[in-house]
C-alpha cells in the first residue's frame, strides 16, 4: 500500500487534468525543438523539404503522445512497467537478428511501415521499471547485495544488447539513466565508488587490449578515442570531424555569423551537420548567445523536472522522473561535451534538436511518463 | 499505517537529499559545458573565426589585359583579341567521354585535343574546368552555348589573347607571346603569381618579352568562398587588377610595310632612323613571318618550314645579323685618319690598283687604279688603296675607337631580342681572343670593313645617323609609355670637328651625286630631298691567288650563298639631314645595284611619308620605278584607319 494508493482521492480526474499539466516543461520542450526546426531549416541550405518539416510531423505525433502518456494515470505505467520492459527487450533481441543496419551498426527495426529503435524505447522503460522496482522494494533492503544486483542485472542485461549492434553511447546512456535511479532511490554510496573504480580500471584494461587479440571495442572506436586525445594528429582522417566542428563552433564568436550564414555548415566543411553536429552550426550562426543559450533552456527543463521530482511525494514517480530528467540531461550533455571536445566523439545525437524521429517521439513520451506523474501526484 | 507514514516520510528526506545531489552534480556538468563555450566562443573566437576563413575564402586572380603596342601613329600593332574557347568540368559532366563525343559533333576536336583534354581532366581535381578547343569562331562558339543543356559539364567561355594585327611587319620587333612554360618559370626568378595560371601568355622574343614586367601589368584578386569539394559557391568581392603598360613605338606601320614589301624574295635586313633624335622608324629583316601563329601555336609542319628556309625567316637579320660591313666602314677610316692627323683633307695617295705592304699585295676592287685620290674622291669612288694606306698610317687602335665613337662594336640598348655587339678588332682584343699578334694586314681587311670587323645593319644606321647630325645619337624604339612621351637627352656631340665630318659627307654626296660616284645610278634628282650615301660589298668567300690569276668568278655565276653581300648607308636631305638608312641584302652581289635602290625607295617613302612621286628619281628610270611601285602589296592606310574606329 503505498503512499499513491492510500491519497488516490487528491488525485485529479477527467478533464480537470488539463490544468494540472507542467506547462513550462511543454513550452521549455516546444522551444528547444523550434531551435531544430530552425536549425534543420539552415544546414538544409533553405530547403524545409528536407529535414525540417519531416521534423515537425514527428514533433505534432511525438506532442500527442506525450498528451496521450500525460492523460493516463501513473499507476497504470508503474503496473504495466515489467511488460513495457519485457517487450523493449524481445525488440532489441529482434534487432539483433532481423534489424537494419545503419551507419555501421545495427540499430533499426522495420515493423511494417514504421522504422523504430528499439534502443531508445528501452532507456524509457528501463527508468520506468526500476522506479516500479523501488518503489515497491522496502527502504531498507534497498542496499543490500542481493536487492542491489537485481537492477544491475535489468540494467546490464539491454546493454549488453545494445553494446552487440554497436552503439556504445547508448550503452553509457542505459548505464547512467539506470545509474541515476538507483541513486536517487538512495543505493548505498559505496556501491558507486566501487563501480566507477572498476570502470576506470576497464578503460585502462580496454585501451590495454587494442592490437591484441582479445581487443574489446571495434578499430573504429579506438581511433575516436586518440582522435579525442589529439584531433589534430591526423586533420584530413579521423580528426577531420572535430576539428572541423570545433572551428565552426569557435567562429561563432558572441552573436555568430548570422542565420544560414555560418561558413563552415553551409559549405560543407562540418559533417553530420543535421546530426550529430548540428549544435556546432548553431554555435557558429547565432553564436555564444544562441548556444549558451540552448544550454540554459536544456538546463531548464532538467530544473524543472527536478522540482517536479522534489514535489511530488510519490515514490515511483519521484523516481521516474528523476531518471527520465537524468537520461535527459545525459543525452545533451554528452551530446555537447562530445562537440565541444570535451569527450570522445562517439555519434550521439543532440535530444528533441538534431534530426531523427524516432529519438526525438520517444523523448516526448518520457517527458510525458513526467507530466503523467504530475498530473496524477495526490495533493 | 502509522509506520507507513514514517517509513514514506524517510524515504521522501532520502530521494530529496539523492535528487539534490544529483541536481547538484548536473548543475556543475553545465557550468563546465558553459565555461568550455566561453573558452571557445569569446576568448579563442578570432582563432577560430581565422580557421574558418582560411578554410573556406580562396583567392582566384584576375589575369590582367595585357599592355597594346602601337606604332608612332597610334595604329595598333599588338592588341588583345576575344578568346572564344570552350571548357569541361568532371565533376559535372559525369562521362566526360561521352560528353567529348557529343562535343566533337558540334565542333572540330582533333584526335590530340581531346587526348590531351583527357589527361589533363584526370589529373586535375573534379571542379577545374579545362580547355579542351579554343580560338573557336563566333559561329562555333554559338552553336556550343545553344546546347549546353545537352553537353553537361561545357561551358563555353571567352578569355584574352594576343593578336598581332600587321602580321609578319613587325614580327622581329614585337616577337610573340606564348604560354608560360616550366623553362620560363625556373629560368625567372619572378614571383607573380600570374605565371602559375597554365597557359598564361608571357612575351618569349622582342619588344613582348623585353618589356615584359610593364606589359604585363599586375593581377587583380576575386576573393571566393569555396565549399569542402574547393567548389566556388559566391564571389566575396573582386580587385581588378592594373592592366599593362600601353608603349607606342618610333615605328612607323607604314615605313615597315613599305620596307617589308621591296624586300620580299630577298633575304635581307634595313633600319630607317631619324638621325636628330634616334627614333627607329622601321626596322625591317626579310623574310618574316607570322607571330600569330606562334601564339595560337605553331604546327610542326609550318615550324619546320620556317627552320629548313634557307633565308633564315625567324633571325632578326637587323640587330642579331652580323656581316663584315664592306666599304661602308671606310666612313669610319677616313674620319679615324683625319682625326688621327695622318692625313689632310686635300692630301692624296696614289692608287696603282694595289697596295704593297710586308710582301703582300692587296688589291683594289679597281685593278686599273685610281691614281691619286684625296678623301672626297676615295669614298666617291671607293677606293681600297687610299684606306689602305690611311689606315696603315693611323693604325687599327685609332681605328677601333673611332667605331666605337660612331656606334660600331658597342651594344644599343634596344628593347629586341639578341641585340648584337658587333666587332671592331684591336690588337689586344686579337691577342686576347686568338693569342696572336696584329698583322698589318688585319689592319689592310679592317680598314674596308672586312677581315674581323662586324657590324649589323643596326649599327651601320647609327654611324650614319652620327655622321649626318655629328651627333652621337642613340637608337631608340620605345616611344611612349601609357601616354608619356619617353623623355629623349639632347644627344651630345661626337666631338670631331665640323671640318672633318664635312668631308666625309662629302665625299657621300659625291658617291651618289659625284660625276665619278659608285651609286650615281640611285641618286635622288629632287634638289631639296638631295642623297648621300655610301655602297659596300662583303665577300663572303675567300678569293684565292691562283682565282685572282684566272680572273675572278662573277657573281652571277656562283651560287646564291656563295655571292657577295651587298650593303649601302645613306641619308638624306644632305644639307638639313633627317633620315638615315642602312640595307643589306645578304648574297645581293653590289652595293650599289642592289642594295641601294631599295635604300633610295625606302628614304623617300620616309620623306615624302608616303609613296614617293617619281619626280625624285631620274628621268630615265621613272618608268620603272612606277612599275615597281605598282607591283607593291601595300596596306591601306584607310583600312586600318577605319578599324581603329570600329575598334574604338
Amino acid at each position: 500500500m503505498s503512499y499513491l494508493e492510500s491519497n488516490l482521492k487528491t488525485v485529479p480526474t477527467g478533464i480537470r487534468k488539463v490544468l494540472y499539466l507542467n506547462y513550462p516543461l511543454i513550452i521549455l520542450l516546444a522551444a528547444v525543438c523550434c531551435a531544430g526546426f530552425l536549425m534543420l531549416y539552415s544546414v538544409a541550405g533553405g530547403r524545409p523539404e528536407l529535414w525540417a518539416e519531416p521534423q515537425m510531423k514527428r514533433f505534432a505525433v511525438g506532442m500527442v503522445l506525450m498528451l496521450v502518456v500525460a492523460f493516463t494515470p501513473i499507476w497504470i505505467w508503474r503496473n504495466t512497467s515489467g511488460v513495457i520492459y519485457l517487450a523493449a527487450l524481445l525488440l532489441l533481441v529482434a534487432v539483433e537478428l532481423f534489424g537494419t543496419i545503419g551507419m555501421g551498426a545495427q540499430r533499426w527495426l522495420d515493423i511494417g511501415p514504421v522504422r523504430v529503435q528499439p534502443s531508445e524505447m528501452m532507456k524509457v522503460a528501463l527508468v520506468l521499471l526500476l522506479a516500479a522496482y523501488y518503489d515497491w522494494l522496502p527502504a531498507d533492503r534497498v542496499s543490500r547485495p542481493l536487492w542491489v544486483l537485481i537492477p544491475v542485472m535489468l540494467i546490464l542485461t539491454p546493454t549488453a544488447l545494445v553494446l552487440m549492434q554497436p552503439d556504445l553511447g547508448t550503452s553509457i546512456m542505459l548505464i547512467a539513466g539506470g545509474g541515476v535511479v538507483m541513486f536517487a532511490a538512495g543505493v548505498s554510496l559505496w556501491y558507486f565508488g566501487t563501480v566507477i573504480g572498476l570502470v576506470v580500471g576497464l578503460v585502462f584494461v580496454v585501451l590495454e587490449s587494442r592490437g591484441t587479440d582479445w581487443q574489446l571495442l571495434h578499430d573504429y572506436q579506438y581511433r575516436r578515442i586518440d582522435t579525442f586525445l589529439d584531433p589534430t594528429a591526423d586533420p584530413l582522417g579521423a580528426g577531420y570531424n572535430i576539428i572541423q566542428a570545433q572551428i565552426a563552433l569557435g567562429s561563432g564568436g558572441w552573436a555568430g555569423r548570422g542565420f544560414m550564414q555560418g561558413t563552415q555548415s553551409q559549405l560543407n566543411f562540418l559533417p553530420e551537420k543535421h546530426t550529430d553536429f548540428i549544435f556546432n552550426t548553431l554555435a557558429e550562426e547565432f553564436g555564444f548567445i544562441g548556444a549558451f543559450g540552448l544550454l540554459m533552456l536544456y538546463t531548464a527543463i532538467i530544473g524543472f523536472s527536478l522540482h517536479a521530482a522534489l514535489m511530488n511525494k510519490d515514490r515511483f514517480s519521484s523516481l521516474l522522473i528523476l531518471g527520465v530528467a537524468g537520461t535527459f540531461f545525459f543525452y545533451f550533455a554528452i551530446n555537447m561535451g562530445t562537440v565541444m571536445g570535451l569527450l570522445p566523439a562517439k555519434g550521439s545525437p543532440l535530444p528533441l534538436v538534431s534530426y531523427g524521429g524516432s529519438a526525438m517521439i520517444i523523448i516526448l513520451a518520457s517527458f510525458g511518463l513526467v507530466q503523467s506523474a504530475t498530473v496524477h501526484r495526490p495533493r | 499505517m502509522q509506520k507507513s507514514q514514517k517509513n514514506t516520510q524517510a524515504s521522501r528526506a532520502s530521494i530529496t537529499r539523492r535528487g539534490l545531489m544529483l541536481g547538484a552534480a548536473q548543475v556543475a556538468i553545465v557550468a563546465a559545458l558553459g565555461m568550455r563555450m566561453r573558452k571557445m566562443q569569446l576568448e579563442q573566437a578570432d582563432d577560430y573565426r581565422m580557421l574558418a576563413d582560411g578554410n573556406s575564402i580562396k583567392i582566384r586572380l584576375i589575369p590582367p589585359a595585357r599592355g597594346l603596342i602601337y606604332d608612332r601613329n597610334g595604329v595598333l600593332l599588338a592588341g588583345n583579341e576575344q578568346n572564344y574557347r570552350v571548357t569541361i568540368t568532371r565533376e559535372d559532366a559525369g562521362d566526360v567521354e561521352q560528353v567529348l563525343a557529343d562535343l566533337r559533333r558540334l565542333i572540330p576536336v582533333s584526335d590530340t585535343q581531346t587526348e590531351e583534354a583527357l589527361t589533363e581532366i584526370h589529373r586535375q581535381p573534379p571542379h577545374a574546368p579545362i580547355t579542351v578547343a579554343d580560338r573557336l569562331s563566333w559561329e562555333q562558339f554559338s552553336r556550343i552555348a545553344v546546347n549546353t543543356p545537352a553537353l553537361p559539364g561545357v561551358s563555353p567561355e571567352v578569355g584574352l589573347s594576343r593578336i598581332y594585327p600587321r602580321g609578319p611587319d613587325f614580327a622581329h620587333v614585337l616577337g610573340y607571346v606564348g604560354a608560360v612554360s616550366n623553362y620560363d618559370l625556373k629560368k625567372l626568378e619572378d614571383p607573380d603569381p600570374l605565371l602559375r595560371i597554365p597557359k598564361f601568355q608571357i612575351g618569349k622574343t622582342g619588344v613582348e618579352a623585353k618589356l615584359e614586367d610593364e606589359l604585363r601589368g599586375s593581377a587583380g584578386q576575386r576573393r571566393i568562398e569555396v565549399n569542402s569539394l574547393g567548389r566556388e559557391m559566391r564571389e566575396m568581392d573582386r580587385r581588378e587588377g592594373d592592366p599593362g603598360v600601353n608603349l607606342q613605338l618610333t615605328v612607323d606601320y607604314r615605313l615597315q610595310n613599305f620596307a617589308h614589301a621591296r624586300l620580299k624574295g630577298e633575304s635581307a635586313a634595313t633600319v630607317v632612323m631619324d638621325v636628330t633624335n634616334g627614333d627607329i622608324l622601321a626596322i625591317a629583316s626579310d623574310p618574316s613571318f607570322d607571330p600569330n601563329m606562334f601564339v595560337r601555336g605553331i604546327s610542326s609542319v609550318e615550324y619546320k618550314g620556317l627552320m629548313e628556309n634557307d633565308h633564315r625567316p625567324l633571325a632578326d637579320k637587323t640587330v642579331q645579323g652580323l656581316y663584315p660591313p664592306g666599304s661602308t666602314f671606310k666612313v669610319v677610316t677616313a674620319l679615324a685618319a683625319l682625326d688621327g692627323g695622318v692625313v689632310g683633307a686635300d692630301d692624296t695617295v696614289y692608287c696603282p690598283g694595289y697596295f704593297e705592304v710586308a710582301g703582300r699585295r692587296f688589291h683594289c676592287w679597281k685593278h686599273s687604279g685610281h691614281g691619286r685620290v684625296n678623301v672626297n674622291q676615295a669614298l666617291e669612288q671607293s677606293c681600297d688603296v687610299y684606306f689602305y694606306e690611311v689606315a696603315q698610317r693611323v693604325g687599327i687602335d685609332r681605328i677601333a675607337e673611332m667605331a666605337h665613337r660612331m656606334g660600331i662594336g658597342v651594344r644599343h640598348d634596344l628593347p629586341m631580342s639578341a641585340v648584337a655587339e658587333g666587332l671592331a678588332p684591336t690588337k689586344a682584343w686579337k691577342k686576347e681572343r686568338y693569342n696572336r699578334e696584329w698583322l698589318i694586314g688585319d689592319t689592310i681587311n679592317a680598314s674596308i670593313g672586312q677581315g674581323y670587323v662586324l657590324a649589323s645593319p643596326l649599327h651601320l644606321a647609327v654611324m650614319t645617323s652620327r655622321l649626318a647630325s655629328g651627333k652621337a645619337v642613340e637608337p631608340r624604339l620605345i616611344r611612349a609609355k601609357n601616354g608619356v612621351e619617353v623623355p629623349v637627352a639632347e644627344a651630345p656631340s661626337l666631338g670631331l670637328p665640323e671640318n672633318w665630318l664635312r668631308h666625309v659627307r662629302q665625299g657621300m654626296d659625291d658617291v651618289m651625286n659625284g660625276r665619278h660616284g659608285t651609286a650615281a645610278k640611285a641618286r635622288i634628282v629632287q634638289s631639296n630631298w638631295r642623297m648621300a650615301g655610301k655602297t659596300g660589298t662583303s665577300q663572303v668567300r675567300n678569293i684565292t691567288a691562283a682565282e685572282r690569276a684566272r680572273g675572278v668568278i662573277s657573281n652571277a655565276q656562283l651560287p646564291w650563298n656563295r655571292r657577295d653581300h651587298a650593303l649601302f648607308v645613306c641619308y638624306a636631305p644632305v644639307d638639313n639631314p633627317k633620315y638615315a638608312v642602312s640595307l643589306i641584302v645578304e648574297h645581293g652581289s653590289g652595293g650599289s645595284t642592289t642594295a641601294a635602290p631599295i635604300a633610295r625607295d625606302i628614304l623617300l617613302f620616309a620623306l615624302s611619308n608616303g609613296l614617293p612621286s617619281l619626280e625624285a628619281y631620274p628621268a630615265g628610270q621613272r618608268d620603272e620605278i612606277k612599275a615597281r611601285f605598282d607591283a607593291l602589296q601595300l596596306v591601306n592606310p584607310e583600312a586600318v584607319n577605319s578599324g581603329i574606329k570600329s575598334r574604338a
